[in-house]
């Protein structure tokens, strides 16, 4: 048999009918839902008079449109409200488990499904939002899709889907002091561009990888979609398995045997091709920022902003408007900038490592005069061990305020929002113009940059802040 | 359900901006209005108004006539970003139905394809001169059947699609029938995994 890649040999596995040039009808073992683009595409397959093929592997939440101030519900946001309501009755009347508000296990979406051991290693994984590319963490064929797919899953429980080619990108050497999968990430979307992955399936490897925990692996996985890749994973291996090992919907017993069984055969074989290999000394790489309106717009936080004057004539024009935007300017160092906001919450960046990352540089410190910091729990899960472990209660003390959870001020859809004109520092995934916000201008970075910017007031090298 | 795609005549839109993600085409808070007048209304709104909110003359989306042109000349990585699918609906409220880039999004190009609008890509230099004839005002044609675009001084550029993507285009149609014709291949398929990863099936306790 052809030598295979880990890719190849999922999309095979799933391939119900093959629709020639590439194209094939995959089956989707796991449809996740949230309120904003769930619960439309629910009412059109009601309206449609379409029965939903299998409600035993849909599963739904509510995170993007929801309030997550203190005390909230689920109507709190009132243009949000009907949605969640909307969720909330298809779910009961269609047999869909929902983590609802009152559940105990609501949460983001991509941060409860690995939680909640509904992710599992080998699995196809649709969710309306594009960064279910997260899910590639646990060795999952993970994508996001849009509206006229989800209710195509929804009926058919199958998606027509184009095979991409393969790229690995191996990450290895220890990073340093300061360093994490978020800086990783950044720093190759930075140095090979936004649309480096597009058209591709990113398989991450590398001994950096291998050492990395499954929370950090969830963070790297997230920003595939930022480097151009509907897909990005990593091979299930003992520290992917054993984390699995457990959790609440996971199989247990002598099931998860048999399953675990299964998963550690998933792995490209070695002399699998790949058309596109690239690899990252990892020690080289520095706490990673972004300057700009694009994540490709990423530098080292002890570097200067780049200069128009040095790039091509298309580059430089991107570059000035993104400068203008961001009121930056070129040629000095990017630390020093004064900040207004910090945000450390979202997909990429919301689960218990990430806020003990944090709360480790925050030790017992003070969030800088006139800077607003918020803390957003990825889950109910993570709000409820950050609080049993105190987190919450050093963030509280250093004068963050700690959030219900939600996507909040990464999707700014939620009437939570950035003000025009302010300085953020956000360990969301989108820097795009206006993403937080009309006007708000975000820089990208790990938890642990965030919370050094927030007690300092300005972009800090987080190597410095003690 | 979309609209057959044939051939597509008109001119073309230019804008040689990199990495118009979808946030940037249409803004989230535009997803929760009702129907597609919103989309028109508000579409590429960080590009084509100034901070003061006023139309931007020098932004060719505004231009009046662009304001119908059925082809989209634009920049690499193009529909990045978000899945929202409103992205695409906000080109065809402005009757879009080619967008021509070296690079998509590739959760964009799928949504074209539900649609009916055509994601053409092209390597970097033909862009750029399909961007000089839609900057000049001359009008391309875009042929589904042939795949390939045509200037007004003859000049071809041909471009993939699968026959099989390529025959979902030209027909139209609905997907989902289309699927459900094959419930027995699902069925069977089904039925094997149950017995093959049991794990897959035991998750809704």
């Amino acid at each position: 048999m052809k030598p295979s890649t880990l890719f190849d040999k999922l999309w095979r596995a799933h391939v119900v009918r093959e629709l020639g040039d590439g194209w094939a009808l995959l089956h989707i073992d796991r449809h996740l839902l949230h309120e904003m683009s769930g619960a439309p595409a629910l009412t059109e397959l009601m309206e449609r008079g379409l029965p939903l093929r299998n409600p035993e592997l849909t599963f739904a939440t509510a995170d993007h449109i929801l309030s997550t101030a203190p005390g909230r519900r689920g109507d709190s946001y009132a243009p949000g409200a009907k949605l969640w309501r909307s969720l909330r009755t298809h779910c009961e009347s269609l047999g869909i488990r929902h983590f609802d508000l009152d559940s105990g296990e609501q949460g983001i979406v991509h941060v409860i499904g690995p939680a909640l051991g509904l992710t599992l290693p080998g699995a196809t994984v649709v969710c309306g939002d594009s960064h279910t590319c997260t899910h590639g963490a646990l060795g999952a064929l993970a994508f996001g899709i849009g509206s006229t797919e989800i209710v195509h899953v929804l009926a058919t429980q199958t998606l027509a889907q184009r095979k991409p080619r393969n790229m690995r990108l191996r990450f290895d050497g220890a990073p340093g002091t300061g360093v994490g999968a978020k800086d990783l990430i950044l720093s190759a979307i930075g140095r090979y561009g936004a649309d480096a992955g597009s058209d591709y399936a990113v398989e991450y490897a590398g001994d950096a990888i291998s050492r990395m925990g499954m929370e950090a692996r969830l963070t790297l996985c997230n920003l595939s979609i930022e480097f151009g890749a509907k897909y990005g994973f990593i091979a299930p291996d003992d520290t992917c398995i054993e984390w699995i090992a457990g959790r609440l919907h996971a199989p247990q017993g002598a099931d998860f045997e048999r399953a675990a069984a299964a998963w550690r055969q998933l792995r490209s074989d070695d002399d699998a091709r790949f058309e596109r290999e690239e690899c990252i000394d990892a020690s080289r790489v520095a706490p990673t920022i972004t300057w700009g309106t694009s994540p490709e717009h990423a530098m080292p936080v002890d570097g200067v902003i780049p200069d128009p004057a040095h790039a091509d004539a298309a580059t430089a024009a991107a570059w000035r408007k993104a400068l203008d935007y961001m009121a930056l300017e070129p040629g000095r160092p990017i630390a020093g900038t004064p900040i207004d906001f910090v945000f450390i919450g979202s997909c990429t960046n919301s689960r218990l490592d990430d806020l003990r990352a944090a709360a480790a540089v925050v030790g017992g410190r003070k969030v800088a005069p006139r800077v607003e910091a918020w803390v957003v729990p990825g889950s109910a899960a993570v709000k409820r061990a950050a609080e049993a472990e105190g987190l919450a209660s050093l963030f509280t003390a250093a004068g963050f305020q700690w959030r219900e959870p939600g996507c909040s001020l990464c999707v700014a859809a939620n009437g939570e929002r950035v003000p025009a004109g302010a300085r953020a520092v956000s360990t969301s995934n989108r820097n795009f113009v206006g993403r937080q916000g009309p006007g708000a201008r975000t820089h990208l970075a790990s938890p642990a940059m965030a919370a050094a910017a927030a007690i300092a007031g300005k972009i800090v090298d987080v190597r410095c802040s003690a | 359900m979309s609209a057959p795609f044939t051939t597509v005549a008109g001119l073309a839109i230019p804008l040689p901006v990199a990495n118009v993600d979808t946030d940037t085409i249409i803004r989230i808070e535009h997803l929760l209005d009702n129907g597609r007048a919103a989309l028109r209304e508000h579409g590429f709104a960080a590009l084509r108004l100034r901070a003061d909110g006023s139309e931007d003359p020098a932004c060719a989306l505004n231009q009046a006539d662009l304001a119908h042109a059925p082809i989209l000349v634009a920049g690499r990585n193009f529909g990045c970003g978000s899945s929202r699918e409103h992205a695409v609906w906000a080109l065809e409220v402005r009757g879009i139905r080619v967008v021509i880039a070296a690079s998509f999004g590739d959760i964009f190009v799928n949504n074209c394809y539900q649609n009916g609008v055509l994601p053409v890509t092209l390597e970097a230099p033909q862009v750029d001169a399909l961007l000089e004839e839609a900057q000049a005002r001359r009008p391309l044609t875009v042929s589904l059947l042939e795949q390939r675009i045509t200037t007004t001084d003859q000049r071809h550029f041909a471009f993939s699609i699968g026959p099989w993507q390529r025959q979902r285009l030209l027909s139209g149609g609905d997907d989902i029938a289309l699927t459900l014709a094959d419930r027995a291949a699902i069925d069977a398929w089904q039925r094997h995994d149950r017995g093959h990863r049991p794990w897959i099936w035991s998750a809704h306790s």
